[in-house]
């Protein structure tokens, strides 16, 4: 394997017939660059992926009520939810441990109004748990905090978005900002990587806008995390207890699909994962094709090779040549064949996913690339594929009779 | 010369034999047909000769060669090639016996194409595995005797017919052989240069060597020590001759 004498036969050889091993290379090469840069493809659409689920936690449920679609115990259908501050309550006492963070939200349009600048936005009423729930992060001043529940408190925090809107250069913290006929105090500025309509919010706690509102306790929704320690089919069940919970409290017939919803992220993670699988399966099985057309090119030609060396071949018996002595001459002029050009291939490969890198973020790539692993899978596929790719016509190349290649034409 | 000849008979007959080959029959299946190629072959051969293998096409002459170069097998009868028993050979034996027996000289020379001179005469002495520097002293050894020292290092397209054949004998040589087998090593070189051939082969044989030629041309035949004549399989005159030599007409 690693004779100096056999290594320089095989150098001579293909160095004879260069064309033929640049041909049978590039088969190969271009074999193995397609299937580096479509595995990469998909490592970037998994990356793609993995981002869009960033905007706000990943283990996040989200509980909604509506008109009931069906009667069900002597209740009418069509029959309007109301979710209400004690529901918090519920949920946490019926899930112990189960919660991360829980925050109600009730939604309110307003005007608002900060000296002669105005705008419609949307009021969202949460307590002090959404900032982690939504990812919030704080440019400047503090999120609501707890005191701000319980005392009803007139503050608020606004949106990076509001805040330019509004206050145009002026820092708007400390500042009052009038909603409706009522001054409440802007406490912090925040950002969100959700996108601009996410920056528009004014977050106030809910229990200010129930009593100024409406003075009433209703909820227009709950979201919660659970705990990041559960698996995904746990956490799915635990959406599912949670749907059941509420739909035998408010006596809904358990298969209304509109009167409880409640949507978690973890099925919809699972479903993209499974999605996601099913590209990459056809991402290998389109790749491995392309490997196996190069490494069956590589075959060709060297079976071809082989048939235009048969009196050379002769020659070599008729002077001593064993036939093992063949079969490893062609075997490793295949394999170094296929294991150079493969790398280079490999090489081109990884250098053009890196200059890929994010250009092709509007196409849902991001930041492709193949991992050690795949190249660890490739190197060997590359020797065995030169193994295969060779085996056939060296096997063709030991059986040659040296009385019939050297007969005189 | 007479004189000269009766000392190497004299000589010739206290040497063992080299090849030894009793009833020998080969056929070869032509679809429905078969054809017996050699019928009975009984033949030895002693250390040192220089025989002529004469016969038209279809004598059997060239398969009788082929099984003597372990290139083909034989259906039945014995071969002992210096005290070896050639039978059964599977390819990988058949190779290590060629190569450490044979060496092989034809019509058309045979040489590898993009090796030089040297590569292809050191060529069965990389499947003897000698190193590297052994090989090359040792093929440039036998290019000297052949006369070709000054066109080691080039390729077999820049040389002559007779050339090309004076490194097709310098590498059939080259791995020490016991015995030389010239299959028609004359046919495609024109009557000078094919004396001169006779005349390195004759120089061979002076040395000691056993050679075998195949061959269909008379002049040739006669510049060996005995003629052995093949007709539709069988031997049909077997003598001992008066040399010719070669460098008479050089």
């Amino acid at each position: 394997m690693f004779n100096k004498d056999r290594w320089s036969e095989i150098f001579q050889a293909i160095g004879k017939n260069k064309l033929r091993t640049v041909l049978s290379g590039f088969t190969v090469a271009l074999g193995i660059l397609i299937f580096t840069v479509l595995l990469g493809m998909g490592n970037g659409l998994h990356n793609s992926f993995l981002t869009s689920f960033v905007d706000d936690a990943q283990n996040i449920i989200f509980v909604r009520t509506g008109e009931t679609s069906k009667a069900y115990k002597g209740f009418q259908e069509g029959r309007r939810l109301q979710l209400k501050s004690e529901d918090l309550a519920f949920i946490e006492d019926n899930n112990i441990g189960k919660v991360e963070y829980m925050t109600p939200r009730v939604y309110r349009g307003t005007l608002a109004k900060y000296k002669k600048e105005s705008g419609n936005y949307t009021i969202r009423a949460v307590n002090a748990d959404h900032q982690y729930l939504e990812k919030t992060i704080m440019m400047k001043g503090r999120y609501l905090n707890e005191d701000d529940v319980a005392e009803r408190s007139k503050n608020i925090v606004i949106g990076r978005l509001v805040e330019k809107d509004l206050f145009k250069n002026e820092d708007a913290l400390g500042k009052y900002l009038n909603m409706d006929g009522m001054a409440y105090k802007i406490i912090g500025v925040f950002q969100d990587s959700g996108g601009d309509n996410e920056e528009r919010y004014i977050y106030m706690s809910f229990t200010t806008v129930q009593l100024l509102f409406g003075n009433n306790d209703h909820l227009d929704q709950i979201n919660l995390s659970y705990n990041l320690a559960m698996s995904t089919e746990d956490a799915i069940a635990f959406a599912d207890k949670i749907e059941r919970d509420f739909k035998q409290k408010f006596n809904v017939a358990p298969d209304d699909q509109s009167a409880v919803r409640v949507r978690s992220f973890a099925e919809d993670i699972k479903e993209t994962m499974i999605i996601l699988g099913g590209i990459n399966l056809v991402i290998f099985i389109v790749g491995i094709g392309t490997l196996i057309s190069g490494v069956i090119g590589i075959g060709n030609i060297m079976t071809f090779a082989v048939k235009e060396r048969t009196k050379e071949l002769g020659i070599r018996k008729a002077l001593g040549a064993s036939p093992r002595s063949i079969v490893s001459m062609i075997l490793q002029e295949a394999m170094l064949i296929t294991v150079v050009a493969g790398y280079l291939g490999l090489l081109v490969g990884i250098v053009l996913l890196r200059a890929i890198g994010n250009n092709l973020e509007d196409f849902f790539i991001l930041n492709p690339y193949v991992d050690t692993g795949i190249i660890i899978f490739a190197t060997v596929t590359l020797i065995l594929a030169g193994l295969l790719a060779g085996y056939v016509p060296a096997r063709r190349a030991a059986r040659i009779k040296p009385i019939i290649a050297l007969r005189d034409e | 010369m007479e004189n000269k000849d009766a000392n190497a008979f004299t000589l010739h007959s206290n040497v063992y034999s080299m090849i030894e080959i009793k009833d020998l029959h080969k056929s070869y299946q032509m679809g429905s047909n078969s054809l017996h190629v050699l019928k009975g072959i009984d033949f030895n051969v002693a250390e040192g000769e220089l025989v002529a293998i004469m016969g038209s096409s279809g004598s059997g002459k060239s398969t009788l060669l082929n099984i003597l170069g372990m290139l083909d097998e034989l259906d039945s009868g014995e071969y002992t090639l210096d005290n070896v028993a050639i039978r059964n050979l599977n390819e990988t034996k058949a190779a290590k016996y060629r190569n450490k027996f044979l060496g092989f000289v034809f019509q058309s020379f045979n040489l590898i194409t993009y090796k030089s001179a040297l590569e292809n005469v050191a060529l069965p002495l990389y499947y003897q595995k000698k190193n590297r520097k052994v090989r090359q002293k040792q093929a440039m050894e036998y290019l000297g005797k052949v006369g070709l020292t000054d066109w080691a290092a080039h390729l077999p397209s820049e040389l002559s017919g007779g050339q090309k054949q004076r490194v097709a004998i310098a590498r059939a040589l080259a791995a020490e052989p016991k015995v030389l087998l010239a299959d028609e090593p004359t046919g495609a070189l024109d009557s000078t240069t094919s004396y001169e051939v006779m005349d390195i082969i004759q120089g061979i044989n002076d040395e000691g060597k056993t050679i075998l030629v195949v061959t269909h041309e008379e002049d040739i035949a006669h510049m060996c020590k005995r003629i052995v004549h093949l007709k539709d399989g069988v031997i049909v005159e077997d003598k001992k001759i008066e040399q010719v030599r070669a460098s008479n007409y050089v």
